[in-house]
């Protein structure tokens, strides 16, 4: 039952932000953060309670007594489906990791939202509770439900709180998530019945399909459809065109949440289902999949390099940091697979930054063009040096957690694609280019005397210096965070098979 | 006929006593709040009747009727659309004043009609209840609001309606001419020995589905939605979209499966060409519109096009228990959202503006002025576009599952195709309804009676219940079919 109380704790702060509105105009955001806090607590207290021993069970992922926390209920047994919520290694990481970066985002929206507040908190705190759901969901039926129930106050929190464009952008987040959505939805239906045929009864469970029999073909199409939908949320390219939009437009704490979380429900949904679930079908695509990742990660540095707008400028660099997490869950071997989920965690930490310290610029000077910064490190040395900080981790500064995960991910794609894996590593030059430019424009050069422009508050400094530490443990000491995924990620490449088959490459 | 052939269509009973009832109260006094407390009360008392009569079901009642769980499952669900359409239409008359009462009184006997279809296992009660229930509309959409625009939807509805149902006449006639009975079960029969190629039977399922998909308002027998649910008082074209759509598809769905016309592969693949062009048809037009109203008719086009996939999926006869399951769930669910949806055009009115005629902007902001309508409107718009723990996403599931189980890829990817677009209409009235007050400048009024809120709870509770616990309703439709 914990994991349902998690998510309940999550849901019931959202309704408790609304009416705390009406006492106090400034209540919700400390309802809101008190909720986080509670849930975090929680799900740590929970955690710290298990035998330690059960943190390294290296077994094969479908026997449910091998998941750290594991609940069945049944939901609609007409069609064998059952609310099943379970943990392992990569869940608590990755859930840790969307409860953390919730705080950011309560913090980076502290002052900003003027309109509603106790509305805003609780679209934040639902977002925060599909996400969970998302990454705790193992029946295919209830993923699918929250990854669609999650979109709903993301859309909200662009459409109501958002900037000028917000009507635009908003939609084209919802339709592409939407559309790839149902043809995920397609995917699902078609693999539970034909699981079914096989079986003699429906079921959504993953446990069930993981294994299904397909034909070769049918298969394709059915991998083909959670691909679109995982790799529309990653976003890799050709599909990442909402993103900019979403991003910019958003306010500061929903960009904070789109790229620190949402766009890692992408990748999970790859890693947890999409090639599991159809082991063949995704090894005959990797080549495809992989020549998508390296698109999207010099594509991404070099429209990144051609941005004025800050905001866009950090949404075109997470295109091309989330085409390394794609490059190295397609090269599905330990490496760049420790890789892909150390950049999940790095990328959320240092973009969420990246895009707090847009908002705070915004919400200075209003506006994100950067040609009309300039200068900033005179007027605000705290946040220059913390943007200067964040842009390095960016740029893959060896130290930093950024850096691990994307040599982590060169290092394995090598054995297995060299010429992807060399294209690959230019992104990381062009990181350095759109990264240092960035800074150039907005910190450097000849200050505007006449600017008003307050620094870094306590409340700020103590956030950035939270995901400061954050990224300079994961560089120095990523080991921990290595050893919780990967039993997920040995038992994981159990069910796939070994290694060679899909790579080719001895482990 | 003996007493338990009376408890079995006691829905009718009640609603026919009741109709006469109003009749005479409205001749001897004249009182709008007891026409209305009397319609109530015999709308729920229909609905619970069902509970009575399902004791004696199933049976024929005459060769015309028959009284089995789906019939009665479905009175009682239009009972109670009709009963929440009177609740959320008592304000929307009292504005107008003009000697409502007539209205209630047409509100039942159009209820009666659709019970009749729901009823029906014989062609000449289909064609009853669906003249009842017509006629009953003509004068509906013309009553309350005596002006121009209502006048000629009722005209255009008349008609063209009166057309299609000559056209469906006469091809019940060609039927009768080729099978010798109109009675469904006993003109099952006849077909099984009737030569395929027969032209007789050609030209009359030629008329009756062209006459039928007018009355489901299929692409290409649309043209007249959007006028008739711009024109109409908001409530009737909640009415209209809902209960007169669900009866007609019951009874056809009861027709298809007492005489198997399932069999015929050509009605088969010309009903799933109509449900392709509907889908797509319906949605595609919808993104071109600016007035709620007609935005909801070409919805509703493309929901009778999702909702006609079952038919064809029901040709396989080993998923027709799982098809018709789904067509019913589907029903069940887009009645309550109509309802709903239209529930919140009949309740809004805005200043200087007229009220037939809510345009995007007439919601703007409305989520801050009137949080509990836009609340109810949210709802029906996400189930309308199938958005998880909302009625209309597990209506979607199910028609996915049967689809699919069918191998009829077209069919899904026009309903992916058609759901995607559908999208983008829906969410431009939610985006409308959020927006910052500075960034309008109406202020929508709507009614704040007890009654009205209840109803717009109900509502909101029905969609989500339908949504989040499926189980019972998917149970219990398993057990009656």
């Amino acid at each position: 039952m914990s994991l349902v109380v998690l998510i309940i704790i999550l849901i019931v702060g959202g309704l408790l932000a609304i009416f705390a509105e009406r006492v106090g105009t400034h209540l919700p955001r400390w309802v809101s953060l008190a909720t986080i806090v509670v849930a975090l607590i929680y799900i740590l207290g929970i955690v710290s309670s298990l035998p330690p021993e059960q943190l390294t069970i290296t077994a094969g992922p479908n026997a449910a007594s091998n998941w750290l926390i594991h609940l069945k209920l049944e939901w609609i047994p007409r069609f064998g489906i059952s609310f099943e919520l379970a943990m392992d290694g990569l869940s608590l990481l990755l859930v840790v990791l969307t409860l953390l970066l919730g705080l950011i985002a309560v913090s980076s929206s502290w002052v900003e939202i003027d309109f509603k507040q106790g509305l805003f908190q609780a679209n934040i705190l639902w977002t925060l509770a599909g996400v969970t759901g998302v990454f705790l969901a193992l029946d295919l039926f209830l993923f699918f439900v929250f990854w669609e129930v999650m979109l709903v106050p993301m859309y909200l929190l662009i459409a109501i709180w958002g900037h000028e464009n917000k009507a635009y952008a908003a939609m084209k987040f919802f339709i592409f998530t939407q559309f790839s959505g149902l043809l995920m939805l397609l995917s699902i239906v078609v693999l539970a019945w034909q699981a079914s045929l096989a079986n003699g009864s429906y079921s959504f469970s993953y446990f069930d399909l993981l294994g299904a029999q397909l034909n070769a073909k049918l298969a394709f199409w059915v991998m083909l459809g959670f691909f679109l939908a995982f790799t529309v949320k990653l976003p890799a390219f050709p599909f990442h065109t909402w993103l900019p939009d979403a991003h910019t437009q958003a306010p500061t704490a929903g960009s904070v949440l789109l790229a620190g979380i949402l766009l890692k429900t992408g990748a999970y949904g790859l890693l947890r289902f999409c090639i599991p679930l159809f082991p063949q079908a995704s090894m005959d695509f990797a080549p495809v999949a992989m020549a998508m990742g390296a698109a999207g990660v010099i594509y991404g540095a070099v429209l990144a390099f051609a941005q004025s707008d800050f905001k866009r400028l950090v949404a075109y660099s997470s295109v091309s940091h989330m085409g390394f997490v794609l490059l190295g869950l397609y090269a599905w071997n330990n490496l760049a697979l420790q890789g892909a989920v150390m950049q999940m965690v790095a990328h959320g930490v240092s973009t969420a930054a990246l895009f707090m310290m847009a908002g705070a610029i915004q919400h200075r000077l209003h506006t994100r063009d950067m040609h009309k910064m300039g200068g900033l490190w005179h007027n605000a040395p705290r946040m220059g040096a913390c943007a200067l900080f964040f842009a390095l981790a960016s740029l893959g500064l060896p130290g930093l957690g950024n850096f691990v995960a994307e040599f982590l991910v060169l290092v394995g794609l090598f054995a297995v694609q060299p010429w992807i894996n060399a294209l690959a590593a230019l992104g990381m030059i062009g990181a350095a280019i759109y990264a240092l430019w960035m800074m150039q424009l907005a910190f450097q050069g000849k200050p505007d005397e006449e600017r008003e422009f307050f620094d870094f508050g306590i409340r700020e400094m103590t956030t950035m210096a939270a995901m400061m530490i954050a990224l300079v443990w994961l560089g120095i000491y990523p080991q921990p965070v290595l050893d919780l995924a990967q039993p997920v990620l040995d038992s994981l490449q159990n069910i796939v098979g070994p290694a060679s088959e899909i790579t080719g490459v001895k482990p | 006929m003996n007493a338990a052939e009376f408890q079995a269509i006691l829905p009718l009973l009640v609603l026919a006593g009741g109709a006469t009832v109003l009749m005479l109260q409205i001749a001897f006094m004249r009182n709008v709040k007891l026409t209305t407390a009397l319609t109530l009360v015999t709308l729920i008392a229909g609905a619970l009747s069902i509970i009575w009569a399902g004791e004696s079901a199933p049976r024929f009642v005459t060769p015309l009727l028959r009284a089995d769980h789906l019939a009665l499952v479905f009175a009682g669900l239009f009972c109670l659309a009709a009963a929440a359409t009177t609740v959320l239409s008592s304000d929307y008359l009292a504005q107008r004043g003009d000697q409502p009462e007539e209205y209630f009184l047409l509100l039942v006997l159009s209820t009666l009609g659709a019970c009749v279809l729901a009823y029906a296992a014989h062609l000449a009660s289909l064609l009853l209840g669906l003249e009842l229930m017509s006629v009953a509309l003509y004068a509906l959409i013309a009553y309350p609001d005596k002006t121009t625009l209502p006048l000629e939807a009722a005209i255009k509805y008349l008609v063209l309606s009166g057309a299609a149902t000559a056209t469906a006449l006469f091809g019940f006639a060609l039927l009768y001419a080729a099978a010798g009975t109109l009675g469904f079960a006993a003109m099952g029969d006849q077909l099984a020995n009737a030569h395929v190629g027969n032209a007789t039977l050609l030209v009359a399922a030629v008329m009756i589905v062209a006459g039928l998909g007018f009355k489901l308002s299929l692409v290409p027998f649309h043209m007249w939605t959007p006028d008739v649910y711009d024109g109409a008082p908001a409530p009737v074209t909640g009415f209209l979209a809902s209960v007169s759509k669900a009866a007609i598809f019951v009874a056809l769905v009861r027709w298809f499966l007492a005489s198997d016309l399932f069999r015929f592969n050509i009605l088969i693949d010309s009903i799933a060409v109509l449900a392709i062009l509907s889908m797509l048809a319906g949605n595609l037009l919808a993104l071109l519109q600016s007035n709620i109203k007609r935005m909801l008719a070409y919805s509703s086009i493309a929901h009778m096009g999702y909702l006609v996939i079952i038919l064809v999926v029901g040709s396989n006869i080993d998923l027709r228990p799982l098809a018709i399951e789904a067509g019913m769930y589907y029903l069940i669910a887009y009645t309550a959202t109509t309802v709903a949806a239209f529930g919140l055009l009949t309740l809004i009115s805005t200043e200087g503006n007229h009220r037939e005629n809510i345009q995007l902007h007439d919601v703007s902001g409305l989520f801050w002025h009137q949080p509990l309508y836009a609340c109810l409107m949210l709802v029906a718009l996400l189930s309308l576009a199938g958005i998880p723990l909302t009625a209309g996403f597990i209506a979607k599931f199910y028609l996915f599952n049967s689809a699919v189980s069918d191998y009829r890829w077209f069919l899904l990817a026009s309903l992916v195709i058609g759901s995607a677009i559908g999208i983008y209409y829906y969410l431009r009235v939610i985006f409308y309804m959020t927006r910052r007050v500075e960034e309008h400048n109406n202020n929508p009024v709507a009614p704040n009676g007890l009654m009205v809120r209840a109803i717009s709870c109900a509502l909101i509770a029905s969609i989500l219940l339908l949504g989040t616990v499926p189980q019972p309703l998917m149970e219990y439709l398993r057990s009656i079919l």
